[in-house]
């Protein structure tokens, strides 16, 4: 299970690629030392042909939280929404390399992209709640998966849920009224209880807080600092303030290649390349 | 040669070699006095702007005489029109060389001008919307002193044959309108019923499931269904629809008529697929993508979003799209002449012949008819009813939509 073994089985080029593969035995300071929860060897995306991002190696652990960062097109919206085949989505997009969630292969023939988007929850740029009502807007992942046969497991997961996206008080006497009337910051932790709702094992956030003031930001924050406990979070960011802040792990990419992948730590305080320095310290970028 | 000079001709012609003139003099007069002036300073205007103005002068003027003279023709001989066109122009002429100055704010005039003249444009057609309501109202209260309103709204009878003279007996004429009424809602139904599924399906396969080649080529190829001329339905509905109807019925045992409801009312639905499914259409897409993806990250498939959360959110565009078809059912007018038959049955059957608001219509007004009389003043009473109901529809279509789109923008 050695990340070297898997790089000897991967294409010969993953062996200079800028991406490094970080071995997990030697992060062990991090005190959740964790298992890894996503193996990427060699992934590429294309759009039309084009290629987006050039064979990314990365090791994803299973808790805490990774943040990817890089200027505007460096690919690392293109890579989140590898983890949960979002790129399936767009007409003329095809990834190529191999994505391992728990060992299994999320391209594999076997796996069923619906299924997969029930273990690996996504929150988008900009709030996305359905104009349904609050209630609903939580619901509609148990309900569609079945997840709950009795109205009150409904009630229960639905509750569990805004509680624990840090909602609950705020929302607990008007769950009838449509989401979308909620502020923003609420809005964004609306779908963030949502994507809780289906008990995923990932949650992937792609720039959760560009569309947020300040205030709501830090509350956005906070919950991301309660949600890591439990879940495997991946956050794409604008704001290195932001990813020094709420990961331990940090990723940088930059035209399309994975730059640097290390400790959040080392990453703003000792960056090995320089492009992650220039980026950084806001030369480039 | 007498017929090249008419007044007419030479009306025009000197009205078009007079704001041409004027332009050119307006921009010449402006360049020289420009030059001339004694201080370095620009002219306020650029010199096609004091040509557009002198060419709007001299046209106003014009136009002046033009319409008193039509409303008041004949009162002066036919050769001082042109006369008087001619006199006009050349006062525009002095105007404008009495105004051109290097600081005259041509500019501003010009662009007062043509805010005007496009306000005007606007207001024809206004005013002929209020032209037609009006005549409708004033010829439908003429129909109703003679025929009761309650008796017209109400009345279950409809033989609209009066007595032309007082010695013929039993043409009373009986005016109500309830069997048309019932009719039209029995086409339109069966429209509806028709090209409500098919066109939200194909709007649905359209926006979500087609690719972009598909969907290139499927959606001007569903719209060219409402090119197609609606006497060419008609005769479709009539020569080809009916009979088909006819003899499968006949398969069973049945008699039905040629001309029946279901026959109009199918053809009839065929021709607003195009209304539904591309109004469906937009609204669909209208939905922000991020909905979408919301619900696909989520685990959902693309039938659960599309059922779920697409449809949801687009339904107020979609009852919108609904409506305006519907009311382009109840006008529409072709067909049904061709295919539903002229008598008022009042029936709950659609394999019989029924008659529409629209047909009756022609029926009275064709033909041989005193003006005056109940029998066409009734056209006029029947035609207020659909406009009033058309119009209600289109509001409360328009109201939908506009609120709909409100909520994403």
């Amino acid at each position: 299970m050695s990340a070297l073994k898997t790089n000897h089985l991967g294409h010969p080029r993953s062996m200079f690629d800028t991406g490094k593969v970080i071995d997990m035995k030697a992060t062990t300071s991090e005190a959740n030392t964790a298992r890894v929860k996503f193996k990427c060897r060699n992934v590429e995306v294309f759009y039309s042909g084009k290629r987006a991002l050039h064979g990314v190696n990365m090791d994803v652990p299973d808790s805490g939280v990774t943040a990817l960062i890089g200027p505007s097109g460096c690919g690392k919206s293109t890579f989140l929404r590898v983890f949960n085949r979002m790129n399936d989505t767009i007409p003329n997009a095809r990834v190529a390399g191999q994505i391992l969630m728990d060992g299994q292969d999320i391209y594999g023939r076997d796996v069923d992209p619906v299924l997969l988007r029930a273990r690996v929850g996504m929150v988008f740029q900009k709030p996305n709640p359905f104009p349904k009502s609050i209630f609903d807007n939580v619901a509609y992942g148990p309900r569609i998966h079945g997840l709950a046969p009795r109205k009150n497991d409904l009630d229960n997961i639905v509750e569990k849920s805004l509680m624990r996206a840090g909602l609950w008080n705020e929302v607990k006497d008007r769950l009838k009224e449509p989401g979308t009337g909620l502020s923003g910051g609420q809005q964004q932790r609306l779908v963030i209880a949502r994507a809780i709702a289906v008990s995923p094992e990932v949650i992937l956030m792609d720039e959760p807080a560009s569309a947020l003031d300040p205030i709501a930001t830090a509350k956005l924050e906070e919950l991301i600092d309660e949600l890591k406990e439990k879940y495997c979070i991946l956050i794409v960011t604008h704001s290195m303030a932001q990813a020094a802040r709420v990961s331990q792990k940090t990723a940088f990419f930059h035209l399309g290649d994975l730059v640097e992948y290390d400790d959040t730590q080392a990453i703003f305080t000792n960056p090995k390349d320089q492009r992650t320095q220039d980026y950084i310290t806001g030369r480039t970028g | 040669m007498q017929h090249f000079l008419s007044p007419g001709i030479l009306t025009g012609a000197f009205l078009i070699t007079g704001v041409v003139t004027a332009f050119l003099y307006g921009r010449g007069l402006a360049v020289s006095r420009a030059q001339l002036s004694a201080d370095d300073a620009r002219a306020h205007s650029l010199p096609s702007y004091h040509g557009y103005f002198s060419a709007w002068i001299v046209a106003l003027l014009a136009v002046g005489v033009i319409v008193p003279w039509v409303t008041f023709s004949g009162a002066l001989p036919k050769f001082m029109f042109p006369a008087m066109i001619l006199g006009a122009m050349a006062l525009g002429f002095i105007i404008i060389n009495r105004l051109l100055t290097p600081t005259f704010r041509a500019r501003n005039h010009v662009e007062r001008f043509v805010g005007g003249a496009l306000m005007i444009c606007s207001g024809v057609a206004v005013l002929t919307t209020f032209g037609i309501v009006l005549s409708l109202v004033f010829e439908s209260l003429r129909f109703f002193d003679q025929v009761p309103v309650l008796d017209f709204l109400t009345g279950l009878q409809w033989s609209p044959q009066t007595a032309l003279r007082e010695d013929q007996v039993g043409q009373s004429g009986s005016f109500g309108a309830v069997p048309i009424f019932a009719g039209t809602f029995m086409i339109t139904a069966v429209a509806i019923f028709i090209a409500g599924p098919i066109g939200l399906l194909i709007a649905v396969y359209l926006s979500e499931y087609a690719n972009k080649r598909t969907r290139a080529a499927v959606k001007p190829m569903v719209e060219i269904l409402a090119g197609i001329p609606t006497i060419v339905y008609g005769f479709f509905a009539l020569l080809t629809v009916g009979p088909a109807i006819r003899n499968f019925a006949e398969g069973f045992g049945l008699s039905v008529p040629t001309q029946s409801a279901i026959a109009a009312g199918s053809v009839m639905g065929v021709m607003i697929i195009p209304f539904i499914s591309s109004l469906s259409d937009d609204v669909i897409n209208a939905v922000p993508q991020t909905l979408r993806d919301g619900s696909l990250a989520l685990g959902a498939t693309k039938s659960e979003t599309m059922t779920k959360v697409i449809f949801p959110a687009a339904l107020p565009g979609i009852i919108g799209a609904f409506l305006l078809a519907v009311s382009r059912a109840i006008g529409e007018t072709m067909i049904v002449v061709m295919a539903a038959g002229r008598a008022a049955n009042l029936t709950g059957n659609p394999f019989e012949a029924v008659t529409t608001v629209t047909v009756q219509i022609v029926s009275l007004l064709t033909g041989d008819q005193e003006f005056d009389s109940a029998k066409t003043l009734a056209a006029f009473a029947l035609g207020l009813v659909l406009f009033v109901f058309t119009l209600f529809l289109n509001v409360i279509a328009l109201l939908i939509v506009r609120k709909y789109r409100e909520r994403y923008e």
